[in-house]
């Protein structure tokens, strides 16, 4: 819902003064740049780029001598264990603002962008320190997250002669959450679930249909009275207007009638790109809505001979696709 | 090491795709060395009571992983200028990140490339964005 008329009015005058001022708290560098930290942290990321952490190939390349991965920027001025343990320090103004969201109902927080801009490499023996500003705070927006506003930070780093070698913009959302998180689910070994295609809605109408799916069956209903045949599944024969019915099983031949190779945008549990044809089935009169799979999606095209395959496509979950015949 | 140098490069060229296993010891790892105790990046426990479902990898992990998916192409003598990315899902144990990425722009006066680049797990894109850097 978010704040509406006044009682937004009067929330947004609050956050007014915030804008533009910096936070407030020390940002200093603990350590001078050194060789230790840079170790820990390229060997946590995997990073074997020699100018790192090998004096020799360091002095031949351009940089002349044992530079800091430019990414490290905010890793040296960040408290550490403080984070975790530590009381919030009183002046910081940031946390303060967030505390403003909170009460009114915008309790989630989620970073959604960040820019680093590196004027120089840090060399060892430099001491980084930082000063944060409350750039900007947004009008309320409706976000797929919940309605909220986006608070812009721009931090800037000096090294110890002032000068400048760095600054970062960093945005965050402050958002009423939409609903409360789920339980986080997980499998029975209690790793995270991955995601799956969405399922069918199942109903009286076609869960027979799908149930013949699972067993490996791809069924066609067929009236009872005048024998024609029909797809999807209903409840009433558009010919003779018959509730009685049947089933029989497809030949699974076909051509594609039309498709369309879909890129974007991507939902989770689908491989992209994806085809998605409407197959004309051999029988009479019917077309099937499916996924053409064991080719390039770039080679699908009209009037490719196809046939059915009643494939696991998600685990304990199957579907009927068409695959090229060879 | 061989550094690719600015003359080689075209526009559309494509980076050597990366896979990169997203462990604990990788979220927690790359935390830590980045002095951010957050304990959601550390404590299973404070994660899932954020209503997530394990530790999740921090912002300067994954904009160091980002660096190094394009310096490990550039080679040493590439300085990297700026680094803007955009975030999507989360980086969770279990997953696998595969970075991918190509020369979007390419600029003649200060011999700087434009790479633009995205990690992508199983439940989307976790990061998208650019990074620009000068190269011999």
């Amino acid at each position: 819902m978010g704040l509406q008329g006044k009682e937004r009015e009067a929330f947004e005058k609050t956050l007014e003064p915030y804008v533009g001022i910096e936070i407030g708290i020390k940002e200093i560098g603990r350590d001078e740049i050194n060789q230790a930290m840079i170790r820990h942290w390229c060997e946590a990321l995997d990073n074997e780029l020699p100018i790192y952490t090998d004096a020799e190939a360091a002095a031949d390349s351009m940089h002349g001598e044992i530079v800091a991965p430019p990414t490290m920027l905010q890793a040296w001025i960040l408290p550490g264990m403080e984070m975790a343990t530590g009381e919030p320090d009183p002046n910081d103004k940031q946390k303060e603002l967030h505390r403003l969201f909170d009460d009114v109902g915008y309790t989630g927080v989620v970073a959604t962008n960040t820019e680093q801009e590196y004027n120089r490499y840090l060399k060892l023996g430099d001491r980084v320190k930082a000063v944060t500003v409350i750039e900007t705070i947004s009008e309320q927006k409706a976000t797929g997250l919940g309605i909220g506003y986006f608070i812009n930070t721009k931090t800037t780093f000096t090294d110890q002669n002032d000068e400048v070698v760095g600054s970062m913009t960093f945005r965050v959302l402050k958002f009423e959450p939409s609903q409360q998180p789920a339980a986080a689910p997980t499998d029975d070994s209690g790793a995270p679930a991955k995601p799956t295609r969405i399922r069918p809605a199942l109903a009286h109408d076609n869960q027979w249909w799908w149930e013949g799916v699972q067993a490996d069956k791809f069924l066609i209903q067929r009236c009872e009275d005048c024998g024609v045949l029909r797809h999807p599944p209903r409840p009433m024969c558009g010919e003779c207007q018959s509730i009685r019915w049947d089933s029989v099983e497809a030949t699974g031949q076909g051509e594609v009638y039309s498709y369309v190779v879909i890129h974007y945008p991507e939902v989770p549990g689908y491989e992209y790109p994806l085809a998605v044809a409407v197959v004309d089935l051999e029988e009479p009169g019917l077309r099937f809505v499916t996924n053409v799979v064991d080719c390039d999606p770039e080679d699908v095209h009209i009037g490719m001979k196809v046939e059915a395959e009643v494939r696991e496509m998600d685990p304990d979950f199957k579907m009927v696709v068409f695959k090229p015949i060879a | 090491m061989s550094s690719v140098q600015y003359a080689e490069t075209n526009v559309g060229d494509a980076l050597p795709e990366q896979k990169i296993e997203v462990t604990s010891s990788l979220i927690v790892g790359g935390a830590l060395a980045s002095q951010d105790f957050t304990p959601v990046h550390h404590d299973r426990g404070a994660a899932q009571a954020s209503g997530m479902q394990d530790v999740f990898m921090n912002i300067l992990t994954t904009n160091g992983l980002c660096e190094r998916f394009v310096t490990d192409w550039a080679g040493s003598d590439a300085q990297v200028r700026k680094v803007a990315i955009k975030l999507g899902t989360p980086n969770t144990p279990g997953e696998t990140m595969t970075m991918t990425g190509t020369v979007l722009e390419r600029n003649d006066a200060d011999k700087t490339v434009v790479v633009e680049l995205a990690g992508k797990n199983t439940w989307g894109n976790h990061v998208t964005g650019t990074i620009t850097l000068a190269l011999p």
